[in-house]
């Protein structure tokens, strides 16, 4: 069974202006859709790619995900047990402690003023377990020494800091780690090394990852199905060796032909066109219409389904 | 490669500190021709920017050009002091940095920034240059210049505002146009856009660029040659072919093999072992030698010999080896 199934989830936000602004310019509220009905599955020691660019929701997902934001319909359940809704607090509090979240920016995500030490147990600490050891077992099983236990993150590299991240995530023995774009920050050489850390650790651990990222090539490397977003909406979802060698929805193809290639040398791209419309007025019917190369009618009045398609999900009225 | 717009020699940039002087940048040479485009790798803190500040006269002090020499159009330019510079700055050398929002001023229309940059430079009428600065936004492609021209930063895309960035640095019509990072705040989609636009300016106007970035696969599709850095130093320079995908320098060979690859699929990835040094503790000899698998004595002792002719790997052992190392 799936460790985490979202279904049907939508999230939107009200960015209006203050209501004075709202009644003297003569405004209606405005919203903005940042999720729109996203329905996917992860299955458990998986990892889960979500893609997009920005604005396409993907780290909104992650954050519903994590119980860091309530979704405003739709929901997302892990082992059966749905954290916005849930009543009995103790099945919730069983399941929080099973995730857990890597974020973008390492020297943003640790506090400059606790230790190391500290921040790793935090976890375990702020639940009342046994800590004794743990922080330096953790920083030797992250490719760290247990003597850094001592010192603050300021005395770390940008991919030191983000094995402690890593080392602090896994704490309190999660199942799942959502992971927020947890390689955008760092150098090439540094991103293998916290890749294949990650990949290992999935290994040794039966974790699960929901990954996000915008890098094609990254997502590629370390997920077992990969979801592509467009603005707020799930356009395709696929394993990584189908989406990559047979994109079927036409923004997959665009996505994938413009990210640059490393073998082609001056090649020339007929670069995409026009860019992702203002969510908060996202064009009727499929989103991607006023951009696709193969739009018709159907697409400019009706939204397209999910819908199954050689082995892959693709919600596409044209794709074939 | 025609003549040289851009030729560095020796460049050399310091910072004194307490602690001793640092030096970002060690002694690199390189020419840039006319409608080349090279391209600057490296990771962080390998001195990339700190090379192309220097060039447009950009450090902030303390640091300075301690040694070397920079020439763009046959003109010296690294000893040039405030007034020379600023009118060189803009005019002979465009600057297109990373983040777009931060180099626009976000109280003035684009329009009166294009214009008040075409005044600076060009000996032309008020009217004649408005008539440019839309010719310029035309020109990188932005729908509708003629009323665009009266929006303010805040109300263009990323997108769109690189390219407002793009036209500035162009507008006077430079030799060089210096690209900082240009496309890594921006999408995918938007990045290809902004690549195809920066070549194509290349071709049509023959202007040098120097695009300094990480991300190797921008390198592979826009550089004609690539320069490879490494704490300071030139690791490797050389056609972008040949440095890509038969590197000659160890730490070249293992950036290629550490970058997730479509055609490698899942297998695991090469890691460099170990970090940037920090330049205040800079290894002797060779800075790459305690990373290097293949290190033998001599690096640690001596420096990696001079990059021949501007050309090849600064490294006492280049690849292939005859025998592997494992």
């Amino acid at each position: 069974m799936a460790l985490v199934s979202v279904a049907n989830l939508t999230r939107i936000f009200d960015v209006s202006k203050p209501w004075l602004n709202r009644v003297v310019e003569r405004r209606k509220k405005a919203f903005l859709t940042a999720v729109s009905d996203v329905s996917f599955d992860i299955e458990e020691r998986s990892v889960y790619a979500l893609v997009g660019e920005s604005g396409s929701g993907k780290s909104t997902i992650g954050k519903i995900l994590v119980g860091l934001l309530p979704p405003t319909e739709g929901s997302v359940k892990i082992r059966d047990v749905d954290l916005a809704r849930e009543r009995d607090a103790a099945r919730v509090d069983a399941v929080r402690a099973d995730i857990q979240m890597i974020f973008q920016d390492p020297y943003a995500s640790l506090n400059p003023r606790w230790r190391v030490r500290d921040i790793i147990v935090e976890p375990v600490a702020a639940r009342g377990g046994e800590t004794k050891g743990m922080a330096e077992k953790l920083l030797e099983q992250v490719g760290l020494s247990a003597r850094d236990a001592g010192k603050f993150p300021h005395e770390f590299s940008g991919g030191q800091r983000q094995r402690i991240c890593i080392a602090r995530a896994l704490a309190s023995e999660p199942k799942l780690i959502v992971c927020d774009e947890p390689t955008s920050a760092l150098d090439v050489s540094v991103q293998a090394q916290v890749l294949n850390l990650m990949s290992d650790l999935k290994d040794d651990l039966g974790l699960t990852y929901l990954f996000i990222s915008h890098d094609l090539t990254v997502v590629q490397h370390i997920s077992d199905k990969v979801g592509v977003l467009y603005l707020g909406r799930l356009v395709e979802e696929a394993a990584p060796d189908e989406l990559f060698d047979d994109p079927k929805h036409p923004y997959t193809q665009m996505l994938l032909e413009a990210a640059p290639k490393l073998g082609e040398f001056g090649r020339e791209v007929d670069p995409p066109k026009g860019e992702i419309p203002d969510p908060i007025n996202p064009p009727p019917g499929c989103a991607y219409h006023p951009r696709c190369p193969l739009a018709e009618d159907i697409c400019r009045k009706e939204r397209p389904e999910m819908r199954a398609l050689r082995g892959a999900r693709v919600a596409c009225h044209m794709a074939e | 490669m025609s003549e040289a717009i851009l030729s560095i020699r020796d460049l050399t940039v310091e910072i004194p500190t307490r602690h001793g002087i640092l030096r970002p940048v060690d002694g690199i040479s390189y020419d840039i021709g006319r409608g080349e485009v090279l391209g600057i790798v490296g990771e962080s803190g390998a001195g990339k920017s700190m090379a192309g500040n220097a060039v447009i006269g950009l450090l902030s002090p303390p640091a300075r050009i301690a040694k070397g020499e920079i020439h763009v159009g046959g003109t010296r330019i690294d000893h040039l002091k405030g007034d020379a510079m600023r009118r060189l700055r803009g005019k002979e050398i465009g600057m297109v940095f990373q983040d777009p929002l931060t180099s626009l001023n976000p109280l003035l229309r684009i329009g009166d920034q294009l214009t008040e940059t075409i005044l600076a430079h060009l000996d032309v009428s008020r009217s004649e240059a408005e008539k440019r600065a839309v010719a310029a936004l035309d020109e990188v492609g932005i729908p509708g210049a003629r009323e665009r021209i009266n929006s303010y930063p805040h109300e263009f895309s990323g997108g769109m505002r690189q390219r407002v960035v793009i036209a500035l640095a162009l507008c006077a019509e430079p030799s060089l146009i210096i690209a900082d990072e240009p496309t890594t705040a921006l999408d995918v989609s938007v990045q290809a856009q902004i690549i195809a636009l920066l070549k194509s300016l290349c071709r049509n106007r023959g202007t040098a660029v120097m695009l300094i970035t990480h991300d190797m696969g921008v390198i592979a599709e826009a550089a004609d040659r690539v320069a490879v850095m490494y704490a300071g130093k030139l690791a490797e320079l050389g056609p972008v072919r040949d440095v890509l995908t038969t590197p000659r320098h160890p730490y070249t060979d293992g950036l290629m093999g550490s970058t997730p690859l479509a055609s490698r699929g899942k297998a695991r990835l090469h890691q460099i072992p170990g970090a940037m040094p920090r330049l205040d503790a800079l290894p002797s000899g060779c800075a790459f030698h305690p990373r290097c698998p293949y290190a033998q004595d001599k690096c640690s002792a001596d420096p990696g010999p001079d990059l021949a002719d501007g050309n090849g790997a600064a490294c006492w052992f280049p690849l292939p080896h005859d025998a592997k190392v494992a």
